[in-house]
């Protein structure tokens, strides 16, 4: 009860200092100073039409690149912290005919969608990780749908790796051209793409480090369920 | 007088944090966690909006001048995927806490302990 | 434009209830699906927030992913929170 009363003081005191801070930041008024140079020079310097994605993977594809690398080392934890010798799948009922059906025939769909996301990442909302958790999300349904189903790790683990091995290739190309890592060689240096700013084969790399991060993160995500989803036999 | 996103973004966050800080389920604590996380989210996401402006997708009839601050939706766009992995990270050492422990209950596990 | 801000205090009102819903449920299986139900409504106030990106990331993961993960989290353990402490009522135990 005590523990209570104190949780709940300490809450309202955390409470009214946010909202007191907050009230020096009134909604909806226009500060951008970073925001307003991307905004302009987005399509002259990275041929994107998505601001977002341009930031995400031009201006700032370092830092991403450390966040791929953050979801690796989760996504081996989760498999190093539940390893054990005998894993198998541990479910007895099967999925009923409607979940079994609409996973054959809505699965290489949902696959489709998640690969147009990534691919038309610098023309459309989306982009690599909304596109990579759709496809671990097909990978999810048809775990759920049929009881024997297991992804193909070996494959999976080859094509994680030499996804990784790609950005970091991309990157470096960039800086034997250009002169700092991951610099935009596609877009600035060969100047393809200049005149069709707002069709697919346009935005420089990418399209290129996005289909990577799609790969990357749906593979990862499809580890990360299938060594949830297994469990230990105790004989 | 405060905005109805900055209030429920801080709502989010106070009810994550109560979860946190009260309930002894570790599981609780991990949901509260990730309401938590929702919560900064969208707080993040509500200050770089400017009212009367749309999407950053500079198509036809969108200038530079017409769109909202792309930054802080880069920043939650890769944020929201990192936080479901080490949410995983953080489930999967509850379940080898209760496989040793038998139990999730901290305070047990503080008895136990040894 | 008074209709769209009615939309809006609506949606944050069910996304505060279903945030409080998930804490306080017993049942941790329904809070799983009471922590999933508020991702799908921040998604939504993120398409309001005229945020597209990030609401599909929002919708696909919040809502899908992170649940699901948290399902097979409680299988392998257990159902229940339990409190061996005794309990009056919820006023009480508030």
């Amino acid at each position: 009860m005590l523990k209570r009363l104190l949780a709940i003081t300490t809450l309202i005191i955390i409470g009214y200092w946010l909202a007191q801070g907050l009230a020096g930041v009134p909604f909806g008024q226009d500060r951008m100073l970073v925001g307003k140079y991307y905004l302009e020079h987005v399509v002259e310097q990275t041929g994107a039409v998505n601001a977002v994605t341009a930031v995400v993977v031009n201006y700032r594809g370092f830092d991403t690149l450390g966040e791929v690398t953050v979801l690796f080392i989760a996504s081996t934890g989760v498999g190093a912290l539940l390893w054990s010798r005998k894993k198998r799948r541990t479910a007895r009922t099967e999925g009923s005919i409607v979940l079994t059906t609409g996973t054959r025939l809505l699965a290489p769909f949902v696959m489709l969608f998640g690969v147009y996301i990534f691919i038309h990442g610098h023309l459309t909302p989306g982009g690599g990780f909304p596109g990579g958790a759709t496809i671990a999300t097909a990978f999810l349904l048809l775990y759920m749908a049929f009881v024997t189903y297991e992804i193909p790790h070996r494959a999976f683990e080859k094509i994680e790796g030499a996804v990784g091995m790609t950005y970091v290739i991309v990157g470096l190309i960039g800086l034997a051209i250009g002169g700092y890592f991951l610099y935009d060689w596609i877009w600035q240096t060969w100047g393809w793409g200049h005149d069709n700013i707002g069709r697919l084969f346009s935005g420089g790399f990418i399209p290129i480090i996005y289909t990577i991060i799609g790969i990357k993160v749906g593979t990862e995500l499809s580890g990360i369920i299938d060594n949830m989803i297994k469990e230990e036999v105790s004989k | 007088m405060i905005s109805v996103y900055y209030f429920g973004a801080i709502s989010l966050i106070l009810i994550g944090l109560y979860a946190v800080l009260v309930k002894k389920n570790v599981l609780k604590m991990l949901i509260g966690l990730s309401i938590m996380e929702t919560g900064v989210n969208l707080l993040l996401v509500s200050i770089g909006y400017i009212s009367g402006r749309s999407a950053p997708i500079l198509s036809e009839g969108i200038g530079p001048n017409q769109a909202v601050d792309p930054i802080p939706q880069a920043l939650v766009l890769t944020a929201i995927v990192i936080g479901v992995a080490t949410t995983a990270m953080a489930l999967s050492v509850a379940i080898i806490l209760y496989g040793k422990y038998g139990t999730l209950n901290v305070e047990e596990i503080r008895r136990l302990r040894g | 434009m008074n209709c769209m801000s009615c939309i809006e205090y609506i949606i944050v009102g069910v996304m505060i209830a279903s945030a409080v819903l998930a804490v306080e449920w017993r049942d941790l299986l329904a809070a799983a699906v009471g922590m999933a139900a508020v991702s799908l409504f921040a998604s939504l106030l993120f398409f309001m927030l005229q945020a597209p990106d990030v609401a599909m990331t929002e919708a696909a993961i919040g809502a899908a992913l992170s649940g699901a993960v948290f399902i097979f989290a409680i299988k392998r353990t257990q159902r229940y929170e339990t409190e061996e402490e005794e309990k009056p009522g919820w006023w009480v135990r508030w």
